[in-house]
């Protein structure tokens, strides 16, 4: 089983080269800590900085500069500041390569719920909403059940959506899915996790063909 | 002669009355009025409609006047920090509309532009999308989303000169220039104030023409919600 650094890692290995990138908030931002040396990915914050570098050492934290979780951050080299209508200017025009999004619920096909849990629970949607709708890749970084066990991938969302159809690739603690027109489609496993745990803790349209390997995290 | 120039926060909101419509730059506590907010608090006006990404942290920000009950009704994108807004929600205390950030963005740079609506992908089929207009362009549905109508603009600027003129710094820019161009009354508070003509105009982000007042402020405490470092090796 993984834990969040082991996603993290995880969904480094989809980053290409070239990619910007927009991370969303817990999990997704671990995954800068995980980029491969030998590629170059820029990220975006959508509060107004293309080009997020590590967090700052202790005399160089600046109140003006942090990301979108609101964590004191640094630039890299050739970064940009903008306002948030440019922000999302970008991320509507499909600039943006791939993002990378926490849920509370996907379902098996694509949709996804992460910001309201009605009645207990209101954080608001940020920018989420508007990632999903236009972003080219969605990859969703996310426990595969909650507190009680029960699965949240499902056949479909209780919570409130937040995007319909959007995401491709879901990477829980047990395994990572591509989103296709039958469900889930197991790809890998988690290590030391069977692919009849896996059909145990998956509520929505599970898709095993063939022999499924453990990934590989280095 | 413009005059845009007033001496402190309490001048510049003095017009602010209950039940006023007011649009707050800064995202999370980082670029946001701390001079005007503390101003609000203490000309005690009630009933306002803010509409801000945020609202603040328990004590700090907007946060400030929940707690003093100043806040009628909060558009906001995001208020995953802030506790005693969730209770005031939850209670039904306090009327709140949530909204995508592009599209808050997006709506505050049509009000500025002279734009009635716009059409955004975002939403499309969730709650948000309840009781609004969809219309299709090459197949795509979109949402048709109103300029904002507000009374007054309140931002945060780096940088201004006696005409008005702002530029921003880093990640506090965010906001803060779409506000500004979208107040019926825009109040520009700044770190640091000079004489019109010290600035260069390439560097302008914000030209005069949005600001109505200025100010500069006094004693920014600019709080950090997350302090992240790294150590030195």
């Amino acid at each position: 089983m993984l834990d969040k650094f082991g996603i993290a890692k995880r969904i480094a290995q989809e980053l290409k080269d070239g990619y910007y990138v927009n991370l969303g908030i817990g999990i997704p931002t671990l995954v800068a800590n995980y980029v491969p040396k030998e590629i170059e990915v820029i990220l975006q914050s959508e509060n107004g900085l293309l080009g997020i570098g590590p967090f700052p050492f202790a005399d160089d934290v600046d109140a003006d500069l942090i990301n979108a979780g609101k964590q004191t951050v640094t630039t890299t080299k050739g970064s940009s500041f903008f306002d948030s209508a440019l922000s999302f200017g970008m991320i509507r025009s499909g600039r943006v390569d791939l993002t990378v999004l926490g849920a509370m619920e996907v379902a098996d096909n694509g949709d996804i719920a992460n910001w309201k849990i009605p009645g207990k629970m209101v954080k608001g949607m940020g920018g989420a909403m508007d990632l999903v709708a236009a972003a080219k890749n969605i990859i969703v970084a996310m426990q595969h059940v909650d507190k009680k066990g029960n699965s949240k991938l499902l056949k479909k969302c209780s919570l409130p959506i937040t995007g319909l159809g959007c995401v491709k690739k879901v990477v829980t603690e047990l395994g990572v899915f591509d989103i296709t027109a039958e469900g889930f489609k197991l790809l890998e496993r988690a290590p030391g996790i069977s692919v009849d745990y896996i059909k145990e803790k998956t509520e929505g349209r599970l898709l095993i063909v063939g022999e499924i390997p453990e990934m590989e995290l280095n | 002669m413009l005059t845009k120039l007033v001496a402190n926060a309490d001048e510049a909101i003095r017009d602010i009355s209950d039940g006023a419509v007011i649009m707050l730059g800064g995202f999370g506590l980082c670029g946001i009025p701390e001079n005007c907010i503390a101003a609000l608090v203490r000309k005690g006006v009630k009933d306002l409609t803010c509409i801000s990404n945020n609202a603040g942290v328990d004590d700090f920000g907007i946060g400030i006047m929940l707690k003093t009950r100043q806040v009628k009704k909060m558009i906001s994108s995001y208020v995953g920090e802030n506790a005693e807004f969730e209770r005031q929600l939850l209670s039904g205390e306090l009327e709140v509309e949530l909204i995508p950030q592009g599209t808050l963005a997006t709506r505050c740079l049509a009000t500025g532009y002279g734009m009635p609506a716009i059409f955004t992908p975002a939403g499309v089929g969730t709650e948000v999308a309840e009781g609004k207009e969809i219309r299709e362009f090459n197949g795509k549905p979109y949402l048709l989303e109103h300029a904002f109508d507000s009374d007054f603009s309140i931002v945060k600027a780096w940088k201004g000169d006696t005409h008005g003129n702002l530029i921003f710094r880093a990640t506090s820019r965010n906001f803060n220039p779409l506000m500004a161009m979208a107040g019926k009354i825009t109040i520009a508070e700044v770190e640091i104030l000079v004489e019109a003509g010290e600035l260069d105009p390439d560097q302008i982000h914000t030209p005069g023409i949005f600001v109505n007042r200025i100010f500069e402020g006094r004693n920014y405490e600019k709080r950090i919600e997350q302090v992240t470092t790294s150590l030195k090796a």
